[in-house]
């Protein structure tokens, strides 16, 4: 197929229209590079893993308990939730992955670093009483977990960070502190009062809730080993088979209130805590969707009504090329060539467009850089686009008959 | 002429239904997402307390030893300082504020405990924010010197426990005590809720439920939602000497001066407590409570990117009406030439356009508002806390058909001209 007249009949008789396909492919192409960029980057986050037993876990809370009565409440409380037929292990903690009710250290590496430094890593605090590691399923990759004496010498004395000297830190923290060293041994500080030393690396776990620092400091979390004599621990972590989740929760909730009736009790899987957690993500995602595809109908239906009207327009030329011995694969050719190379043009332009958008997006918002795949890959989108709405009014010209050369119109 | 127009606007109109029905709808498409996604930015971006905004203001000092001058100012601050300023009394007024999660019990023996987050807060706190009461009213200053057990409630707690009725001398178990109701507030929930930006709460959605003396439910142990300390050494236990930050703090400058005068004695203050050692930094800030909202950037980014990407769609839907209107009227470039030939001029045949494409406007307006409707309803369903407040009021309904109109009228220009500057003659001759 010949290029070259396309060209020349675009640019000499069909200006407006031509520009205005090419800038309609063009915007189309720069929002939907983006839209699906941010799809991609939400759902990558509505899937980050967390390497706990998600879908065995279910969460009591219990708030309001007498705090003077802690260290008799909270044996007994996990010894009453243990009774329970089907549990597999429990445990109690601070906090749990994506329950927003979170504590932060800015952990250092070196010994009596200011606790306001800039190099220090802000890091998710987990306590975790006897059976934590169990209870939550957490996966060992370097070390061991905690042995009785640790967790024994677990205790908050008037502070947030627990007196001991132990702690389990997640695979990303271990890179980020001391990226590609061997880290068992290695101690962490929290100025000149506190250090722990590494004794284990477990696979990533969630933090509490997000917050800033780089795309790996969701993962940024650690395990500190406490007595079970603390009223910060309100999170009673219970694993069982997922079938067994719904009447564990309910037993166990009822459990708890006939031994602190003056508590306030709630339960909660995990699982439905994790959605719950990005259920705000969820709804943009369907949003994004659906304006994506709104968009790309859009784009096809002004594709199609230009062309229909440029058919219409050139039907004698169509029947002179006709009569001339076009074929209709030559027609339908022509006006498929014909949209390819506005598309293209428009593409080109949109890619520009997205790239600048994109720009823009990350110096004034939270967004980081698009990776390039997402360019050709909306790219092809609008080509597809184009040659599918161009489909119809094409084949409409391709059925011109060649007497419509001496017909007027 | 204009009627001339109109009527053979709807002649034409109505002769290619099709490409009618597309433009409007595309049109509409277009106006009803950049409606939808607007209400529910202005309602984030809006004002909370119109009358007020520009009188309060949110000072920031900085306590750390170890900050260099170009960090950012901590937005909350220690007791120590909060303090200093309360007592100081250097604004019209000034409160204290920080948020806690407590235990509310009715005493009844039969009712349940529940947990609710309450405000702890200083005498000041009613007359600056203007709280509207239904009944009783604040504390008094002696009533929060004596740590009186004395607590204020919203409206729907007090629906919630006795039924919307005068509770005022009822009593609340809070905690482990016992705290006296001496006033009810009327239906209150500033949009976005200010005051308690950064002490641990949510934005948007229903009010504050429960106020307390700050000084009362300290001596009774209830503790802060959020606090951040910037020593490690600090006594959580003793939030009151420690070196953490977990009070907010307002104070209300009613004219110019006064905030020259304040900023002054911060900057007073500030340079006295390098003095004593306390302090190293001498930056602070005074932020009104838009700057402030502003700077704490209230509206969250999911917002601001559905906003954009709902105006981007707008253009991408002008640019299509364009091409479609453009089509529409070159096809009907004889009709053009007969009328040019006829007499009318350039600017008539321009004319007879832009009429064309605002009736499409109007329509696209309509039809637009019927998918605006359907974005805020979707915006209701979703599962945010400001989702249940989003509503099209008066004014983005008439906003709605402006912004058809104008979009309209963009997309009629070009193919207007168009059609304006056709030479009659070759349109006649070319058939």
């Amino acid at each position: 197929m010949e290029i070259r007249p396309i060209f020349s009949s675009l640019l000499r008789h069909h200006r407006v229209p031509s520009i205005l396909i090419m800038l309609e492919i063009a915007l189309a192409c720069a929002v939907l590079c983006n839209a699906m960029f941010m799809t991609f980057e939400r759902l990558t986050d509505i899937n980050l893993p967390n390497a706990i037993d998600e879908s065995g876990i279910s969460i009591i809370n219990i708030q309001g308990a007498d705090p003077t009565k802690v260290n008799d409440d909270i044996p007994r409380n996990l010894s009453a939730l243990r009774e329970l037929p089907g549990v597999k292990a429990v445990s109690v903690t601070n906090t749990v992955p994506v329950s927003r009710d979170g504590e932060y250290t800015a952990f250092s590496t070196k010994p009596g670093q200011d606790v306001n430094d800039k190099s220090n890593v802000i890091t998710a605090e987990y306590l975790i009483a006897a059976n934590g590691e169990k209870a939550l399923g957490l996966q060992l990759t370097q070390g061991r977990f905690f042995n009785e004496d640790e967790y024994a010498a677990g205790k908050l004395v008037g502070s947030f960070m627990p007196q001991g000297h132990a702690i389990i830190i997640t695979r990303s923290l271990a890179e980020r502190m001391w990226h590609g060293q061997s880290v068992l041994g290695k101690v962490l500080y929290f100025g000149n009062q506190f250090s722990y030393t590494v004794v284990g690396v477990v696979e990533n776990v969630l933090r509490p809730s997000r917050g800033g620092g780089g795309d790996d400091a969701i993962y940024y979390s650690s395990f500190l080993p406490i007595a079970p004599s603390d009223s910060s621990l309100q999170y009673y972590v219970v694993r069982s088979d997922p079938n067994d989740r719904q009447r564990i929760m309910r037993d166990g909730k009822e459990a708890l209130a006939r031994l602190s009736p003056g508590a306030v009790i709630d339960g909660q899987s995990f699982t439905d805590m994790r959605s719950e957690f990005f259920d705000d993500n969820r709804s943009l995602v369907w949003m994004l969707l659906l304006v994506c595809a709104v968009m790309v109908a859009v784009t096809a239906v002004g594709i199609v009504g230009l062309t229909n009207f440029w058919v219409g327009q050139r039907r004698k030329h169509i029947g002179v090329r006709r009569a001339l011995g076009a074929t209709r694969w030559h027609i339908l050719h022509y006006f498929q060539t014909e949209n390819f190379i506005l598309s293209s043009a428009g593409v080109a332009l949109g890619m520009g467009l997205a790239y600048g958008i994109n720009m823009y997006l990350m110096q004034h918002y939270e967004m980081t850089r698009m990776p390039w795949l997402f360019l050709p890959g909306g790219a092809i989108a609008l080509w597809v686009t184009g040659q599918l709405a161009v489909l119809g009014p094409a084949l409409r010209a391709s059925f011109v008959p060649p007497v419509s050369a001496i017909r007027s119109t | 002429m204009f009627v001339y127009y109109v009527e053979l606007a709807l002649r034409s109109l109505t002769r290619n239904k099709v490409v009618t029905v597309l433009m409007i709808m595309t049109l509409a498409l277009g106006i009803g997402a950049s409606i939808a996604t607007l209400t529910l930015f202005n309602l984030l971006s809006g004002d909370p307390i119109p009358e007020k905004s520009g009188k309060l203001f949110y000072p920031q000092i900085d306590p750390r030893m170890t900050q260099a001058d170009g960090d950012e100012i901590p937005n909350l601050m220690t007791y120590t300082d909060a303090m200093n300023l309360l007592r100081a009394n250097r604004a019209e007024r000034q409160v204290v504020t920080a948020l806690t999660w407590t235990k509310v019990k009715q005493n009844a023996a039969e009712s349940h405990p529940f947990f609710t987050a309450a405000l702890m807060t200083t005498t000041d706190f009613f007359p600056m924010f203007d709280t509207p009461f239904r009944y009783g009213g604040g504390w008094s200053r002696v009533d929060e010197e004596r740590r009186e057990p004395v607590v204020v409630i919203g409206d729907q707690l007090n629906e919630k426990l006795f039924k919307g009725d005068n509770s005022v001398g009822q009593v609340l178990r809070i905690g482990d005590h016992d705290f006296r109701i001496v006033g009810v507030l009327k239906p209150w929930s500033l949009q976005p809720r200010f005051y308690t930006s950064l002490l641990g709460s949510r934005n948007y959605g229903d009010g504050t439920s429960m106020f307390l003396p700050l000084f009362t439910a300290r001596a009774d142990l209830m503790s802060p939602v959020s606090v951040n300390c910037f020593d490690a050494s600090a006594d959580t236990t003793k939030l009151e000497s420690a070196g953490c930050l977990w009070l907010g703090f307002w104070a209300e400058l009613p004219s110019e001066s006064a905030v020259k005068d304040y900023k002054a004695f911060l900057n007073n203050y500030v340079r006295e407590q390098i003095a004593l050692g306390r302090m190293r930094r001498s930056t602070f800030e005074l932020r009104d409570v838009m700057q402030w909202l502003r700077y704490i950037h209230v509206v969250p980014d999911n917002v601001r990117v559905q906003t954009g990407l709902a105006f981007g769609f707008l253009l991408i839907c002008i640019v299509n009406t364009v091409g479609l209107l453009l089509s529409k009227c070159l096809r009907r470039s004889q009709e053009i030439g007969v009328r040019r030939a006829l007499g009318a001029s350039r600017k008539a045949i321009f004319a007879q356009f832009m009429v064309e494409a605002s009736i499409i406007g109007v329509a696209g307006g309509v039809l637009g508002l019927v998918f605006a409707e359907l974005g805020v309803w979707g915006i209701r369903h979703q599962p945010a806390e400001y989702a249940k407040l989003a509503h099209l009021d008066l004014g983005m309904f008439a906003f709605t058909f402006v912004m058809a109109l104008v979009a309209s009228l963009l997309a009629g220009i070009v193919p207007a001209w168009r059609a304006s500057v056709l030479a009659p003659s070759l349109q006649l001759k070319s058939t």
